[in-house]
């Protein structure tokens, strides 16, 4: 019975208060106030974010929140993106979709990252929830088209279907055929990374035809060019655009065609695709560029005299990616027109080559810094840094939220003093104050980790490879970081003391990865004996880890807090360390 | 294992040899590799790094797997069309008489003259004519003239396709008398 004081609420005013409270942070505190709030809260909780799929399980989550609408799931660790954890780790949806096509029928809205997704899963979501209204799968794989088609024919009410840099098994290219004819209800589609030569154009000009209020289309590669204006004509209120492959003959009619159909589109802020530009057809783009908020070049392979013109043209822009073409020149040309840029992404166009095939150097991003007092985000491949101009960068953006320097080489020092790039990347956390991100490249001691832990009480997330001397290193990054979450270390002579010294950090992160390091297999059955409220799993593709000597580093580790226990799912290279009870630290 | 012996340039012994280590390591040809990256119009993830690799020519020491830190799908950035003058596309300018720009076509594009001057009627929306040997372009007021190496200005017609691609710099449409007198007899 619910006892009523001068200060409490009925439990209705109190579930319309927190009706307003949509962050997952805050909603977490409101259910810690009082026992009869976190009742009263967890009925009412619409969204919940598990930024682990293996730290909480699908039942524990549904029993809690029964009347939940939207869920969203991360399954692998981020050094998956880079083909280091290995094939069937694990992150299946399936167990999930189980749990919640029984128990949540009013589910609405599935967002999942690096998860294991099968056509089996997509059609158990398309026959169950009757409200299903968006999809949204990123980094995903598992599935092909034929479980999408299930997705598409079945929701009545779909919104979006987002398939963002996907890994589909693409069987045909008849997926739009299977959405009916009545349906009409489409918002956002992102079809950019499926494979298939065919794409049924009539259907495409159709969907989107009777679809008014879709807003974001990204079509795939097999979309030519000549498809495009008709397609721009018949949805001129989108907002968000991608194309398929820019290219195509030079024609007199398409060129003026498509600039006409761009120019149709009055809210049109954000464009992407652009695969094999051919670089006449650019300017047919003008009409938008004044408008443009976002610009994702990074597929186009157009050379910085092009890139230049282009950007000259967007003033509005605040987000842009690009190839590495761009060249410093380039970059210096964006400080000066972009002034509104507030993130910037510059990819490697020959990642692997040794030499550098594009006059890209640390000028063009201290060009940057200087020149756009808003960016707060930065992804930057190039092959050369100095301390120096770290230090101005830094001095430059203080309010870097996002900054990621990936020196291609590694361990390659400052290339003005041959010192190591410590107080470069010293600085930049020591400016930044509201740092969230970070990761470093280049020849780095254990320095910069202590600068780290001094400085670095935002950080979030960081990623480390190739660097350090000793155990100090991750000691001060473990023992300094107040806000760390998400530590992921590659090649780094990172051992046993730090980690089991900073054992009970661990437990205040969502998560640990360490490859090619020197932790032991003894230090890992330690942890893993003492954590009970830790999985560590040791990936091991050599096999056994107990077929060698205890004091072996282990291959792989990855250390990650749990209410769940120890995962069932587990491959055969994969071993998870088992609980002692009687060695539990007090 | 055996020293390493000079080998005979010619037999290339050193490639067929059989030996433990990475492909690339230890290669003595160290020297900038070709890399034909293939163009694949196909948005397939390559199959992590052993793919990337199957693509490309050995790299000159071993590729770290995972390194530098890009997504499998931005791997395959081929490199751009070079300048007009090498490899791919062929730009050249075509200028109209009376037309107020000009415009760029790559007559890499076009496997031989019908082509060509079916795309340029189209493009500048006139009638060319028929070609002969010993009149030119007949039943027309237009001619198509190219500039050739030596700064000529050469009838389009009159040499093997090949040749003419790899001479031609640029095109111009002549209009009227001028045109007329051209392919006549002298």
């Amino acid at each position: 019975m619910h006892k009523k004081t001068a200060f409490s609420f009925p439990d209705e005013v109190l579930e319309h208060v927190f009706s307003f409270i949509q962050s997952d942070k805050d909603r977490n505190s409101v259910s810690m106030v009082c026992k009869s709030w976190y009742e009263i809260e967890r009925w009412c909780r619409r969204k919940v974010f598990v930024g682990n799929c293996y730290a909480v399980s699908p039942r524990m989550v549904i029993k809690r929140f029964p009347e939940i609408r939207s869920i969203e799931l991360k399954g692998k660790p981020h050094f998956a993106d880079f083909n280091l954890v290995p094939d069937g780790w694990g992150g299946y949806v399936f167990p999930w979709i189980v749990e919640m096509a029984g128990a949540v029928p009013w589910l609405e809205e599935i967002k999942l990252k690096r998860m294991v997704v099968t056509d089996e899963s997509l059609e158990l979501i398309a026959k169950s929830f009757k409200n299903f209204k968006a999809l949204v799968l990123s980094s995903c794989e598992g599935f092909s088209t034929d479980g999408l088609a299930a997705i598409a024919a079945s929701c009545k009410n779909l919104k979006e279907l987002d398939l963002r840099d996907c890994d589909v098994d693409d069987l045909s290219g008849h997926l739009l055929s299977h959405f009916p004819d009545t349906y009409t209800s489409l918002v956002s589609l992102n079809i950019s990374c499926l494979g298939s030569d065919e794409v049924s154009f009539s259907t495409l000009e159709r969907l989107v035809c009777r679809c008014t209020n879709l807003r974001t289309l990204r079509l795939n590669r097999a979309v030519p060019l000549d498809k495009i204006a008709n397609i721009l004509r018949r949805a001129p209120q989108l907002v968000d655009f991608g194309t398929g492959t820019y290219a195509a003959d030079l024609r007199p009619d398409s060129y003026s065609d498509l600039a006409g159909a761009f120019s149709s589109c009055k809210e049109l802020r954000s464009l992407s695709g652009f695969w094999d530009v051919v670089p006449d057809y650019l300017p047919a783009i003008y009409p938008v560029c004044s408008k443009l908020t976002s610009l994702n070049l990074s597929y186009a392979t157009i050379q910085s005299p092009e890139l230049i013109k282009l950007v000259s043209h967007c003033p509005n822009l605040q987000r842009l990616l690009v190839l590495d073409y761009i060249e410093d020149s380039g970059l210096e040309v964006l400080a000066s027109s972009c002034k509104n840029l507030q993130e910037l992404r510059v990819f490697p166009s020959d990642p692997f080559g040794v030499e550098p095939n594009v006059s890209l150097t640390e000028q063009g991003l201290v060009a940057v810094s200087s020149g756009c007092p808003k960016l707060q985000s930065v992804l930057y491949f190039c092959r050369r840094m100095s301390n120096e101009a770290l230090v101005t960068v830094a001095k430059n953006c203080p309010n870097f939220t996002r900054f990621r320097l990936c020196i291609i080489e590694p361990r390659t020092a400052d290339y003005q003093t041959l010192e190591p790039l410590d107080v470069g990347f010293g600085a930049i956390v020591q400016y930044c104050k509201d740092l969230q991100r970070l990761s470093l490249s280049g020849l780095l001691t254990d320095r910069v980790f202590e600068y780290i832990g001094t400085y670095a009480k935002k950080l979030e997330m960081l990623s480390v490879a190739f660097a350090g001397d000793s155990d100090l290193g991750l000691h001060h990054v473990l023992s300094g970081c107040e806000s760390l979450r998400k530590l992921e270390i590659r090649d780094c002579p990172f051992g046993d003391k730090a980690l089991l010294a900073n054992a009970a950090k661990l437990e205040t992160m969502r998560s640990l990865w360490m490859s090619s390091c020197a932790v032991s297999f003894r230090a890992c059955k330690l942890l893993g004996q003492k954590m009970p409220r830790l999985n560590v799993e040791v990936i091991d593709e050599r096999g056994p880890p107990d077929s060698r000597p205890e004091s072996c580093p282990v291959d792989k580790l990855y250390i990650y807090r749990t209410v769940a226990g120890s995962r069932f799912d587990m491959p055969p290279f994969v071993w998870t360390m088992e609980d002692d009870p009687s060695l539990q630290l007090s | 294992m055996e020293g390493s012996v000079a080998y005979d340039n010619d037999l290339n012994l050193k490639a067929t040899e059989l030996r433990l280590g990475l492909p690339g390591t230890h290669d003595e040809r160290q020297q900038q590799q070709q890399k034909p990256v293939s163009n694949v119009r196909n948005n397939k993830r390559p199959n992590g790094e052993s793919e990337a690799q199957n693509e490309t020519a050995p790299p000159p020491k071993a590729q770290i797997v995972g390194w530098p830190p890009v997504r499998s799908y931005r791997k395959n950035n081929s490199q751009p069309k070079k300048t007009e003058s090498e490899g791919g596309a062929i730009y050249i300018k075509v200028s109209m008489d009376g037309a107020p720009y000009l415009r760029k076509i790559d007559l890499k594009v076009y496997s031989g003259y019908p082509e060509l001057l079916q795309a340029i009627e189209n493009m500048f929306k006139f009638n060319i004519g028929e070609y002969s040997e010993r009149e030119g372009y007949k039943g027309s007021d237009y001619a198509p003239t190219y500039e050739d190496k030596d700064g000529d200005w050469m009838l389009v017609g009159d040499v093997p396709w090949e040749m003419f691609i790899t001479s031609c710099k640029r095109l111009r449409i002549m209009k009227g008398s001028e045109a007329r007198g051209l392919g006549c007899d002298i």
